[in-house]
């Protein structure tokens, strides 16, 4: 077992290097929810006004931009085991005496880590766009982050995990993580658009970390989504994530170990 | 005591049979070659012995640990410089070698005199704080090399430690594998198709076709193909080769206008045989036999440098370019 967590920090300490010593893309993964927050807001924050009583555009959107920077560096993880099967880096961890299972898990915590410091810097914009922030808001974000991150890290590893070239892996991530981005409820309510709609987004799992985070800043009274009749609070949502995030790194543990 | 052991390895790949039953052991501390063209089995052979693959069928034994049963004990005990480069071309060479050492449990106390022991060796120590992207494929090959030593292992695998380096780079790189022969009592199991740096090994398998044609000393194998090499150039070739085949009871070979053939104590015979034969002798020379000679004693074939896969040097070279 001692391996399996000594490999987990040798991954996760080279992830960090790298981001650390690989700065545009520290900067690449702020560009779009930024770009999404300032366009979007001034394009339709004086059309719609109020979303909710006390909520205009621009705070009802920002919970989510916050989690889409998030969902950003998340899922580029998996590239980053793309990018060591490319260039060889991969052989050296697996004739190394290292856990594969601990290899794609300390690629999650690596990804994971770098994802709650992009959040966290993220929050900056919280008073600027007249979101309500405090410490407690801080405590209760953090591990909602933490398990939204490992679970997208997850699912990029998944789809890395038996991907052979970069080009595969970014038609791939256009197809999934648009969608998911589009249908997570970051740019409008779930509840009372077409049904197709709706029940694609309640599919997402992206969507409940979305509502949960939302819950956070702005309260419980916005929660927006119902299933079964059942409005789902910031716990419900957690739970819910996290068992995606299970059903993820299983499948992509199970996938990689078997190829190699 | 034998550091590796292997016996009847077999490997296939669906339809294709890589490796047909290859069998040898290598001894405590000697540099072992194996040698041939590319395609021949080698580097699938090198992967069984590093547990990177199943062999479908044989055992082998890498210091005493099955590569099957025993792996992570395996990866333990070698050490491993592959073909092409797996360096984190991001981070800075210490940093590399670091993230080996954490990797295979050096405690720091070893860790940072044994890493600043190789480097130097090695001549990296001023450039340790470079990124990998900066480094030449001389200095990437000598940085894996020292990687590969880190953890004291008892094995070197190296897979064409000299591909695709110029001439002067790859006598560099074997000064270095000498020196590290003499202070490290390591044994090293080597892969190559360029002859001349098959000579450089203690004992040679010369494998083709995923089967061992030959294992012995350099010195043995060399006499194996029957004393000395003659090549004439004659002013009628087809006539020479058949007189040499009929009256004189050799094997020619003919190849880009040159004949070869072998002949006891060489020196003895070129002057009987240049006063005696009919016809108009262009040139004529006598050598010591290369492996390229008990290659082609043994296989029919000439073991070729253009046999490096083009594809691959192509992407390699596409590679190298996107840095």
């Amino acid at each position: 077992m001692s391996i399996v967590f000594r490999t987990i920090w040798v991954i996760a300490y080279r992830e960090l290097l790298r981001f650390v010593q690989d700065r545009p893309r520290m900067f690449s993964s702020f560009s779009m929810p930024i770009i999404f927050l300032i366009i979007f807001g001034a394009g339709f924050g004086r059309l719609i006004g109020q979303m909710m009583p006390g909520v205009n555009y621009i705070q009802f959107m920002y919970p989510g931009i916050l989690a889409m920077t998030v969902l950003m560096t998340s899922v580029m993880s998996g590239v980053s085991i793309v990018w060591d099967r490319e260039f060889g880096f991969l052989k050296e961890v697996l004739v190394s005496p290292l856990s594969r299972s601990g290899v794609l898990a300390g690629k999650a915590v690596g990804a994971a880590t770098i994802a709650i410091i992009q959040g966290a810097i993220m929050l900056v914009l919280a008073p600027i766009v007249n979101v309500p922030i405090n410490l407690g808001t801080v405590l209760a974000l953090l591990p909602l982050l933490l398990i939204l991150s490992l679970a997208l890290s997850g699912l990029g590893l998944l789809i890395g995990a038996r991907m052979r070239s970069q080009q595969g892996f970014q038609i791939v991530m256009q197809l999934v993580i648009f969608p998911m981005m589009f249908l997570s409820g970051i740019f409008f309510p779930i509840s009372g658009v077409a049904t197709w709609l709706e029940v694609l987004s309640k599919l997402n799992p992206v969507t409940y970390g979305i509502d949960a985070i939302r819950q956070v800043f702005l309260g419980t009274e916005v929660a927006g989504v119902t299933v079964f009749g059942h409005t789902m609070g910031i716990v419900d949502s957690a739970i819910v994530v996290a068992m995606a995030g299970v059903v993820f790194l299983t499948a992509a543990i199970w996938s990689f170990n078997k190829q190699e | 005591m034998d550091v590796i052991e292997a016996s009847n390895l077999v490997k296939r790949f669906g339809e294709l049979e890589a490796v047909k039953g290859v069998s040898f052991s290598v001894k405590e501390g000697e540099i072992f070659g194996f040698l041939g063209p590319n395609g021949a089995g080698k580097t699938t052979t090198i992967n069984i012995l590093c547990t990177l693959l199943k062999p479908t069928d044989g055992q082998a034994k890498v210091n005493g640990y099955d590569v099957v049963k025993e792996r992570s004990q395996v990866r333990q005990s070698i050490g491993l410089v592959f073909q092409e480069p797996a360096l984190d071309d991001y981070l800075t060479a210490e940093q590399n070698l670091r993230f080996h050492g954490y990797a295979y449990g050096i405690p720091k106390n070893v860790l940072e005199p044994r890493l600043k022991e190789l480097l130097e060796m090695m001549e990296l120590w001023d450039r340790r704080k470079g990124k990998i992207n900066t480094y030449s494929g001389g200095m990437k090959r000598r940085l894996e090399i020292a990687r590969g030593l880190l953890h004291h292992p008892r094995v070197l695998f190296l897979d064409e430690p000299t591909l695709g380096l110029d001439p002067q780079t790859r006598r560099h790189i074997w000064d270095y594998i000498h020196d590290l022969r003499k202070r490290e009592n390591l044994a090293i199991f080597m892969t190559t198709h360029y002859m001349d740096e098959a000579e450089n090994c203690d004992r040679i398998a010369i494998i083709d076709y995923g089967r061992t044609v030959a294992l012995d000393t350099l010195e043995k194998l060399k006499d194996g193909v029957g004393g000395d090499v003659i090549s004439v150039k004659t002013e009628d070739n087809e006539e020479a080769m058949r007189l040499l085949e009929g009256q004189y009871k050799l094997k020619p070979d003919i190849e880009n206008g040159i004949i070869s053939f072998t002949v006891p104590h060489g020196e003895e015979f070129l002057p009987k045989f240049v006063s005696g034969f009919p016809l108009r002798l262009l040139s004529i020379g006598l050598r010591r036999p290369t492996l390229e000679d008990v290659f082609l004693k043994l296989t029919g074939r000439n073991i070729r440098e253009q046999e490096v896969d083009s594809m691959q040097q192509m992407k390699n070279m596409a590679r190298m370019r996107r840095h």
